[in-house]
């Protein structure tokens, strides 16, 4: 893994909610072109962390960050970064699907056309390349204009990860993506994870530990705020360091 | 436990239960029979009774109103034969009861709710997308969201004062100023003497921008709650798609409150065409004969572009003012005439109300849900 080179880089991080801190002093480092799961129990702040990483904290209310999140090696948290342009390298897939109550084909070329794209060709080929890429196409090229709200939960989660693949992104941040799924589209969901990491960087925060070793190459443990314990994945479920993390990932609490 | 049923009562006591086995079987087997025959017990007669009666009281409360609206509308239908006839919308008003017509009324009020709705629309709905999408939640924010719903019950004669005060004493004022000056017209393309286009105090404009006030509170409310019913999701969606706040607000949350906006905008606004109070305190006609800009007909609208610059600066007079007017008439014969003018008033309305519906149906079906 230290061979790529640090897509994002967390350092001293501090977050709280009002007077309320849910992040510690939180430093981790995301290399280029792997899978890095966020494992944890609920309410440990891992999806705080996720988070942070495109700035979607800025709108809970009271909310306030400390410390410096290196993303392609500029902080994120200054003042001058523009989270509109941020947000657009920096994808994310959320719990629940959220497709727009639009067309399947409006759904996915809602980023580019934010973005002021608007020549219907190079759209159309977005699109289907996105689908291609999400392993949706061959399931919707017949119906790209139905809603997307017709679409299955697995299908409708797919179309998320192609609507965030349009805003051409190089990092991908997945808040439990397939925790309301099916096996059969998780197991799609997790072949597709599998693909991308190719070409994008990927933050997953699951509860799911198999899912953390199947589908990553770095596992960060977070307690009550704080990192306890990061390495390759192979590493935190055969040999972690901390006691904490082997009773976590052994189901001794959590 | 009041409830005892006398002939249960050992096995009531007996029954205990330890990990869902009877303690004492045969205390258990001595329990009484059940019957679900309805009619066997004296409590669930009188629960299902109050049950019936509260049934009864709900259904008579909707059909009396109901009667007592059927009533209403067959006593005007009735009221209303001898003068309801296709002159009656076609003719102006008349001091004789058998010419009289609505047609300045209906014009007076077609211009009114046109710029009532032109006024109230982007105000209202720049309103709520203001308090629900963009402020953040402050003492002040909370103060004017509480306050909207006072502002929706102040009477309409009070917005009739506001009216006079504020806009008739300004358009007054403006009349004046501008009184036989030339004037360089929008980017002076075109030249308007304003000597020649009569600007009247009480003209459409005034009375538009006061019926605003009567139903902008409604306007606003109405559009909250078709915002609010926006999913989060969806906003939080978009922006983590790099959308802007404003791209969010117009091409995701709007869209998907329209329906809900469009139906409040045009309920207010038929109600606005009911409202007579605060059109008479600003001094709209009560008796004319003229329609605003002398527009008499639809294709006027085409065919006598300049009356319609002088329409909106024109003098008025509106539906429910007319009908008012002619029910004070001490001519029996007006009797009829003012019913006639219900009549076309509740035609209006139905129309507004049904376009409502459509606008609806269409509004939604935009969205794929």
């Amino acid at each position: 893994m230290s061979a790529h080179p640090a897509a994002i880089e967390a350092r001293h991080l501090d977050f709280y909610y009002g007077e309320h801190q849910v992040l510690f002093d939180v430093s981790l480092t995301v290399p280029e072109r792997s899978v890095t799961a966020l494992i944890g129990p609920s309410g440990c702040g891992k999806s705080t962390f996720l988070r942070t990483m495109n700035r979607m904290n800025d709108l809970i209310e009271g909310s306030r960050c400390q410390g410096e999140i290196l993303v392609e090696g500029q902080n994120i948290m200054d003042p001058a970064v523009d989270v509109v342009l941020l947000r657009k390298h920096v994808g994310m897939v959320f719990q629940k699907s959220t497709p727009f109550p639009k067309s399947i084909f409006d759904n996915v070329a809602y980023g580019p056309r934010v973005a002021g794209e608007k020549n219907r060709a190079v759209l159309a080929d977005l699109v289907e390349s996105c689908l291609r890429k999400a392993a949706l196409w061959e399931e919707v090229k017949d119906r790209l204009t139905t809603s997307a709200m017709s679409l299955s939960g697995g299908q409708q989660q797919r179309l998320c990860i192609a609507r965030t693949l349009a805003t051409d992104p190089r990092i991908i941040l997945m808040d439990e993506p397939a925790s309301a799924l099916d096996p059969a589209s998780t197991d799609r969901i997790e072949n597709l994870i599998g693909e991308l990491c190719a070409n994008y960087t990927i933050v997953i925060v699951t509860h799911n530990m198999q899912q953390a070793s199947r589908v990553s190459h770095q596992t960060a443990f977070f307690y009550k705020g704080k990192l306890i314990e990061s390495g390759p994945t192979m590493k935190i479920f055969t040999h972690p360091s901390e006691k904490k993390t082997e009773d976590y990932i052994t189901g001794r609490f959590g | 436990m009041s409830e005892q049923d006398p002939s249960g009562k050992s096995a009531r006591t007996n029954a205990g239960f330890i990990n869902g086995a009877p303690v004492n079987g045969e205390s258990a087997k001595r329990r009484p029979a059940v019957s679900f025959v309805s009619g066997g017990d004296r409590h669930i007669r009188s629960r299902l009774m109050l049950s019936r009666v509260f049934a009864w009281l709900c259904r008579f409360s909707t059909y009396a109103a109901l009667a007592v609206l059927v009533v209403l509308l067959a006593a005007i239908f009735y009221s209303s034969i001898g003068r309801l006839s296709p002159d009656f919308v076609t003719n102006t008003n008349s001091t004789s009861p058998v010419k009289a017509g609505i047609l300045a009324g209906l014009w007076g009020s077609f211009w009114l709710i046109l710029f009532t709705a032109m006024f109230s629309v982007p105000v209202g709905v720049g309103s709520a997308v203001y308090l629900e999408e963009i402020a953040k939640d402050s003492m002040l924010i909370r103060i004017i969201k509480v306050n909207l719903a006072n502002l929706a019950g102040v009477p309409s004669i009070v917005y009739g004062i506001l009216g006079y005060t504020v806009f008739r004493t300004s358009a007054a004022a403006i009349a004046e100023l501008f009184d036989g000056k030339h004037v360089i017209g929008v980017l002076g393309l075109f030249k308007v003497r304003l000597s020649k286009l009569p600007m009247y105090e009480d003209n459409i404009l005034v009375g538009a921008l006061t019926l605003t006030l009567v139903i902008l509170p409604t306007v606003i409310a109405a559009s909250q709650e078709a915002l609010r019913s926006v999913p989060g999701s969806i906003r939080v969606a978009s922006l983590a798609l790099g959308a802007t706040r404003w791209q969010t607000i117009w091409r995701q949350v709007i869209p998907a409150a329209l329906p809900g906006i469009s139906t409040g905008v045009i309920l207010s606004t038929s109600r606005a065409i009911g409202e007579a109070a605060p059109l008479i305190m600003l001094g709209a006609l009560t008796y004319t004969s003229m329609c605003p800009g002398g527009i008499e007909s639809p294709l006027e609208l085409l065919t006598k572009p300049a009356q319609l610059l002088q329409a909106p600066l024109d003098q008025f007079t509106a539906m429910p003012i007319e009908i008012y007017d002619w029910s004070k008439q001490p001519d029996a014969r007006f009797t009829a005439v003012a019913a006639s003018g219900i009549v076309v008033l509740l035609v209006v309305l139905l129309s507004i109300n049904s376009v409502a519906m459509v606008v609806r149906h269409f509004a939604s079906r935009r969205l794929k849900w």
